[in-house]
């Protein structure tokens, strides 16, 4: 069930974009996703959609993966789409519904509708881009040295990016268990698919208490673990990768904030 | 009897990580035997197993128990399940419920059984694995290593299966814990004639101790099925496949090997002794 | 390099609030460079005295030395544990990261080390378990042998003097224990480092250089692996296991023949029948 998750794996390569600074990605990445919810022109929309593809060559992932992420969001995707679709109001009506006439399609509908779609599949394929060429240790002290700065405002940002490296370490593990207790729970004669809501919720139970109990026995022999490689919080620590600036990251800052501009005048003009 | 025609399960077919598991294996197991299926991780063990109760389909091929398919799409899978019990490798991580007694019924209460026929059956099941009856009203979670999968072992009992299939009985138990499991399986089979035992094992010592046949898995293939006697006979081949077999019926093949003349189908320690003791006195009275 | 001193370990009984030892009085010494396996079933406080040498539990009695150092002491904590490494028995549970590589790193990162020394390290301690080829790889990918590898890279990298292993092999197929035993055994004849071996499996503290045999929290044999095979009933009455050569052995005496204790392989009892083979045939 995890495994068309992509949001945490890593594909290994060589890219100008897999050599950039994570930090510089990060907020790249966060300055991405504000332009993609300023514009709402055609127009812009068109040039952006240019400006995404162009990404996804750069960073030379096989389409394929950033394909798969989209995959778990179509429910999401459908269901946006659908509500848009039927509840926004507007002037020009291009069907009503001959049963129920509050049911109708307008323009604007219409127009919401698609671009909703395109803001999520963006949205997915640009966070994608970021997490499938940055590795997760990269992505999570790129988050801590980003964070570092409202240390003042008592952030805890080492310890909010080691909670994220050991939930992306336990994912295949935390999956494969999943699977193992649902299978041994079929063979003795559980049914996890058949029933109503609540039959299906009582159900999970027999899943979910091993499941957490297994949680907290790792936990707890991790935190043994590290304790006894000396783990002692954020303090003193150092860091065998280093993260480094390069020009390479000031062109891509300069790239990024030529096109944000063109974009927006784009959306003006239009 | 369990009849398995032409077994092939391709994992993840159509990805990029396609792997064949299971390659064309043909074989039967007969009503009431005692097999012990041995392979390196990897081999295609744990795939086959649970191909046996039909938590895995095929991707070709045919499982028949009984003469009933399990593997035709309209194949009825509480019966299979029913019919074919498995027990997991570290079953103890599967329990859940607040009571020893509601674990070992979880099984039975999902057959629709009465509740009085639950009773019947977590007793009798406790009793096959020799857990005090004073256990039952406690929570899972205060019992020690080997109660708590002597409890998930009677979890799987209590649906009174006609196949009994573990995966590493004995993974992870001390030797004490381990011949506990071994002994309960032992008398589990000589009390229950009909009943078939399959578990999988990394010890050769083990399956030299209880097992009756053995079925050797290489590379998703079936390399081998004999008796016991018949498949330790082939010691080389065994550990081409990086298996073992066990330490006295490797000294016995030196020993043949160095042209002592000695029977080879020795795998209990007893046995050689009895052997060894008699070829000894011979050859002093020579 | 470990001087356990008069060691007890208990704890209060919830039920009849009695006190209840886990290690009761307990001395061991172990020399620098040696190779000890402590043995002993479930429940006889073996991991417990594992737990007490690199301080993460502490003793309600008695006093734990690591090369000189008293556990008890706040201060030295980082230096034990960085002197007396640990590996623990489940290879899932203690990685920490995603990447092979930056595990090894974690344990140096947390002393402060500077970056160039970690990546010598991390490369050396990948190199010494055989894993180099792995450095960018996933631990989730990894066999269960091959993770445990990892996890004595992870220590190594602190470059302790000594290395403890609580039940290393016990969640591993046969192949997995071939090579972390293999590796261990490596770590003490060509690296000289001492290494303290926890385990139930019999065939792998015959590898030590010396056996210590635990029951109900005190040490009830300590000696050389052979010396301590030879008490077999003694072995059996405890419910563990010897090799079955030397039960082997043990029955043909048992039946009055003539037969040495002290053998624990399959090489040496083979030469044994064949020589009284030979020797009987030749008088």
């Amino acid at each position: 069930m995890f495994k068309d998750i992509t949001i945490g794996q890593y594909v290994e390569g060589n890219s100008f974009i897999h050599k950039m600074d994570a930090r510089v990605k990060i907020l790249l990445s966060l300055f991405y996703i504000i332009i993609l919810f300023l514009i709402s022109s055609p127009v812009a929309y068109a040039v952006f959609t240019a400006f995404t593809l162009f990404l996804v060559y750069l960073s030379k992932v096989p389409p394929k993966f950033i394909l798969r992420g989209l995959k778990p969001m179509m429910y999401i995707l459908v269901f946006t789409a659908v509500l848009n679709l039927f509840m926004t109001q507007g002037s020009t009506v291009l069907w009503v519904c001959p049963f129920w006439s509050t049911l109708k399609i307008t323009k604007e509908g219409l127009t919401t509708a698609v671009l909703m779609i395109l803001r999520l599949v963006y949205l997915v394929i640009g966070t994608s881009v970021l997490t499938l060429t940055t590795s997760p240790l990269m992505l999570t002290d790129g988050i801590e040295k980003i964070l570092k700065p409202f240390e003042i405002i008592k952030v805890p940002s080492h310890e909010i990016a080691m909670m994220m490296t050991i939930a992306i370490r336990f994912i295949p593990t935390l999956s494969e268990e999943t699977e193992k207790i649902m299978k041994a729970q079929m063979a003795r004669g559980a049914d996890f698919e058949s029933g109503n809501v609540l039959k299906r919720a009582k159900a999970m139970i027999p899943l979910l208490v091993p499941l957490f109990i297994s949680a907290f026995r790792r936990a707890d022999d991790l935190a043994v673990a590290m304790d006894s490689r000396c783990y002692h919080g954020g303090k003193n620590r150092t860091r065998m990768k280093q993260m480094k600036m390069t020009v390479r990251d000031l062109w891509a800052t300069l790239f990024m904030v030529g096109f944000a501009a063109a974009v927006i005048f784009i959306q003006k003009l239009m | 009897m369990i009849k398995v025609s032409d077994l092939t399960y391709v994992y993840q077919q159509g990805m990029p990580y396609e792997k064949t598991a299971l390659d064309s294996l043909s074989f039967e197991i007969p009503d009431g035997d005692f097999t012990a299926i041995i392979g390196h991780t990897g081999s295609g063990k744990s795939t086959l197993i649970q191909h046996l109760n039909a938590l895995v389909r095929p991707t070709s091929g045919k499982i028949e128990i009984d003469g009933v398919d399990i593997t035709a799409p309209n194949a009825d899978l509480r019966t299979v399940r029913k019919n074919v019990g498995l027990v997991f490798q570290y079953p103890e991580h599967q329990l859940f419920e607040e009571t020893v007694y509601k674990d070992i019924a979880f099984g039975p209460t999902n057959m629709g059984l009465s509740e009085s026929e639950i009773r019947n059956r977590v007793y009798e099941a406790a009793g096959f694995v020799g857990l005090p009856l004073e256990l039952l009203e406690k929570s899972p979670f205060e019992l020690s290593g080997g109660q708590k999968r002597r409890v998930a072992i009677a979890g799987v009992l209590s649906m009174q299966p006609k196949v009994l299939i573990l995966d590493e009985p004995t993974a992870g138990l001390d030797p004490k814990g381990r011949d506990e499991i071994l002994d309960q399986l032992v008398r589990l089979h000589a009390e229950n004639e009909k009943m078939t035992i399959i578990f999988v094992s990394h010890s050769m010592e083990d399956v030299a101790r209880i097992a009756k046949d053995i079925l050797v898995m290489n590379k998703g293939r079936l390399a081998m099925q004999g008796s016991v006697a018949e498949v330790f006979a082939h010691s080389s081949e065994l550990r081409e496949m990086g298996l073992n077999v066990p330490q006295i019926t490797e000294l016995t093949h030196r020993l043949i090997a160095d042209g002592v003349d000695i029977r080879p189908d020795v795998y209990t320690v007893k046995f050689a002794a009895e052997l060894y003791a008699e070829l000894l006195k011979e050859a002093e009275n020579v | 390099m470990i001087d356990i001193e008069k060691l007890s370990f208990s704890y209060d009984d919830e039920e009849t609030h009695e006190k209840k030892f886990v290690i009761k009085e307990l001395d061991l010494y172990i020399d620098k460079g040696s190779f000890v396996a402590v043995l002993g079933h479930n429940g006889s406080g073996k991991s417990t005295l594992a737990k007490h040498l690199n301080g993460i539990l502490l003793p309600s009695g008695g006093k734990v030395y690591i090369a000189g150092m008293d556990t008890a002491d706040e201060k030295n904590t980082f230096s034990i544990r960085s002197t007396a490494g640990m590996v623990f028995q489940n290879p899932d549970n203690q990685i920490v990261a995603a990447v092979v590589e930056d595990e090894v790193a974690f344990a140096p990162e947390n002393l402060g080390v500077p970056p160039e020394e970690i990546r010598r390290r991390v490369d050396e301690c990948l190199e010494i378990v055989n894993m180099s080829e792995f450095a960018k790889s996933s631990p989730s990918r990894l066999s269960g042998g091959q993770k445990q590898r990892v996890a004595i890279a992870g220590v190594l990298a602190m470059e302790p003097e000594c290395i403890i292993l609580d039940e290393p092999t016990a969640m591993l197929d046969p192949k997995g224990r071939r090579e972390v035993m293999r590796t261990i055994k490596s770590l003490n004849k060509s690296r000289g480092m001492t290494v303290v071996l926890i385990t139930h499996y019999m065939d792998e503290a015959a590898m030590a250089d010396r056996i210590v045999v635990m029951e109900k929290g005190s040490v009830i044999i300590d000696d050389v692996p052979k010396k301590v095979f030879s008490e077999v009933e003694k072995i059996k009455e405890i419910g563990l296991d010897v090799p079955q050569v030397t039960e082997l052995l043990f029955r043909l005496r048992s039946m009055g023949i003539d037969m040495p204790e002290d053998i624990i392989s399959v090489e040496e009892c083979e030469k044994v029948i064949l020589d009284r083979l030979k020797g009987l045939k030749n008088d």
